[in-house]
């Protein structure tokens, strides 16, 4: 009788070296870790608050005089489903993105079409602090003092062409260091985008920084959006691509749920989510869901003119 | 089973469904529910009492594939705990999210509103409520006044577990994976009775016929 008998172990299953090294990195993080863990969450907080500062800042009148939240609410409670749907897994796992070097891709209808190193991107431009007030479409809310450039003073840049009429955002697809892409919450890469005349304006920022140092990677580092008028996601983070375009881009939660979130999502206490009433909010750290939601998330003397005569029930 | 066996399963069950609680008081208390506290307190109570519904769900099954009956005597514990905590969850709703701790912020009209009109809302009430009436009758003297109309009425607990697991599943903003886990669990518990039942009107019939 012919007796055969697999190899005991077969090809596939014999550790590739990159992931055989990122496992031996994995135990060498997770025993530093255990040190790291007497000292709990602050230490993980204090990490972050040594981020580099930003030199050269300016104050912005802009800027509301509301008392911003503190570093560690704004960083360890995040929404960026590219680390996982928890609010705690940014925190947890965005430390393993590398956002150096960086290139943003500055594309479509533009006279200046081109790859930017992060650096020749921001150069030209005066970084500003900007303390905004930012509102999640599950209705809770912050006050952030975010460090960034009006998206404006980029495009102008660019020199947009005449036919340019939305701006397209793409953030970075890296599911090796991004674990939640790994799964399919979300469409991948994630996608935002803005109207020409919501781009330009000049309260919508390019972000780069936070509390004066570097963004964490949990924020959206690098390089993120901020328009505070409209509901959180809008704000896309870790930005790769940047396409001005003639049609309305997709967006990712429209995509994923077209009943729910819209292309505009602009804060609006009248129109509620289908799940929840969107006409009070809870800052982080409260207790009871009592403040009242503003109308274009309190932006409204600045940026109702851009929707005047159009149905916000309609387009939401 | 021993009857100092049998008290050990049930202090594991009392340590079990005591140690969330527990835990957020603790937490509570050094002000540690994390960045959104009442998040915390709504998902860990939430599913608590969804977790220790499908647990007091599951004890027929088990007895029934196991033949250790005892575990019938957990069922009320079980489900008297999974109340627990879904009127803690309702509380929590009420309290914060629907602002009513401050009754000058608190307006009930919202709250009927929230209901009527989200059936991920209505969905979780329809759980809670489903669950009043079978706390209330959990008593010896209930249990024997009702008599057999008591098996009936507490096969609200059905309706109550598929109100709650469809609950969770409604929340999340994308699919994940937990809510369908607890839902697919609560679909096994529910076909394990089809079987038995099935099984019984047949051999019912077969008696019959002989």
């Amino acid at each position: 009788m012919l007796i055969t008998r697999a190899s005991d172990i077969r090809s596939s299953e014999i550790t590739p070296e990159s992931v055989y090294r990122s496992r031996r990195e994995f135990l060498q993080t997770a025993a530093a870790g255990a040190f790291g863990a007497y000292a709990g969450a602050a230490l993980l907080t204090d990490d972050l608050w040594a981020q580099a500062a930003i030199p050269g800042v300016r104050k912005s009148p802009l800027s509301t005089t509301e008392t911003p939240h503190t570093w560690q609410q704004i960083t360890e409670y995040n929404n960026f489903y590219e680390f996982g749907t928890q609010k705690s897994d940014p925190a947890r796992y965005a430390g393993q993105l590398k956002v150096k070097p960086w290139t943003v891709k500055v594309d479509g209808l533009v006279a200046k079409p081109a790859d930017y190193a992060l650096d020749d991107l921001l150069k030209p431009h005066q970084l500003e602090e900007r303390i905004y007030r930012f509102r999640c479409v599950e209705a809770w809310s912050a006050v952030i003092p975010w460090v960034g450039i009006p998206l404006a003073d980029v495009l102008k840049r660019m020199q947009p062409q005449g036919k340019a009429a939305y701006v397209a955002f793409t953030t970075l697809q890296r599911p090796a260091e991004m674990p939640g892409q790994r799964t399919g919450s979300l469409d991948w890469p994630y996608v935002e985008g803005l109207r020409m005349d919501e781009a330009m304006h000049p309260l919508t920022l390019l972000v780069t920084g936070l509390y004066g140092k570097e963004l964490p990677n949990q924020n959206g580092a690098p390089i993120r959006l901020i328009v505070p008028w409209k509901y959180g996601f809008k704000s896309i983070k870790s930005i790769v691509r940047i396409s001005l375009v003639e049609k309305m881009p997709p967006t990712s939660w429209n995509i994923a749920n077209a009943a729910e979130y819209g292309f505009y999502s602009n804060v609006n206490p009248m129109v509620d989510h289908p799940r929840w009433s969107q006409a009070r909010e809870r800052p982080l750290g409260g207790f009871v869901k009592n403040k009242p939601t503003l109308m274009f998330n309190g932006y409204a003397d600045q940026v109702a003119k851009l929707y005047a005569g159009m149905d916000l029930k309609k387009f939401y | 089973m021993t009857a100092g066996a049998m008290r050990a399963v049930k202090v594991l069950v009392w340590a079990t469904c005591t140690w969330p609680a527990a835990n957020l008081f603790y937490k509570a208390f050094w002000g540690d529910l994390g960045v959104n506290p009442v998040e915390t307190l709504e998902h860990t109570s939430g599913e608590a009492a969804l977790v220790i519904l499908l647990c007091s769900l599951a004890t027929t099954p088990i007895r029934r594939l196991t033949g250790w009956n005892r575990v019938q005597s957990l069922r009320r514990l079980l489900g008297l705990w999974a109340f627990f905590y879904a009127l803690a969850h309702f509380s929590f709703y009420i309290l914060f999210d629907q602002a009513c701790l401050y009754w000058a912020d608190c307006q009930l009209g919202a709250v009927v509103d929230d209901v009527m009109k989200r059936k991920f809302i209505l969905s979780g009430m329809v759980a809670l409520l489903a669950m009043v009436p079978l706390a209330l009758t959990s008593t010896k003297g209930w249990i024997r006044r009702l008599g057999k109309r008591w098996q009936t009425l507490h096969r609200l607990a059905y309706v109550a577990g598929a109100a709650g697991a469809i609950h969770f599943i409604w929340k999340t903003k994308v699919p994940e994976p937990k809510p369908y886990l607890y839902g697919g669990i609560l679909l096994v518990l529910l076909a394990v009775r089809l079987v038995y039942s099935w099984r019984k009107r047949r051999g019912a019939v077969r008696k019959l016929g002989t």
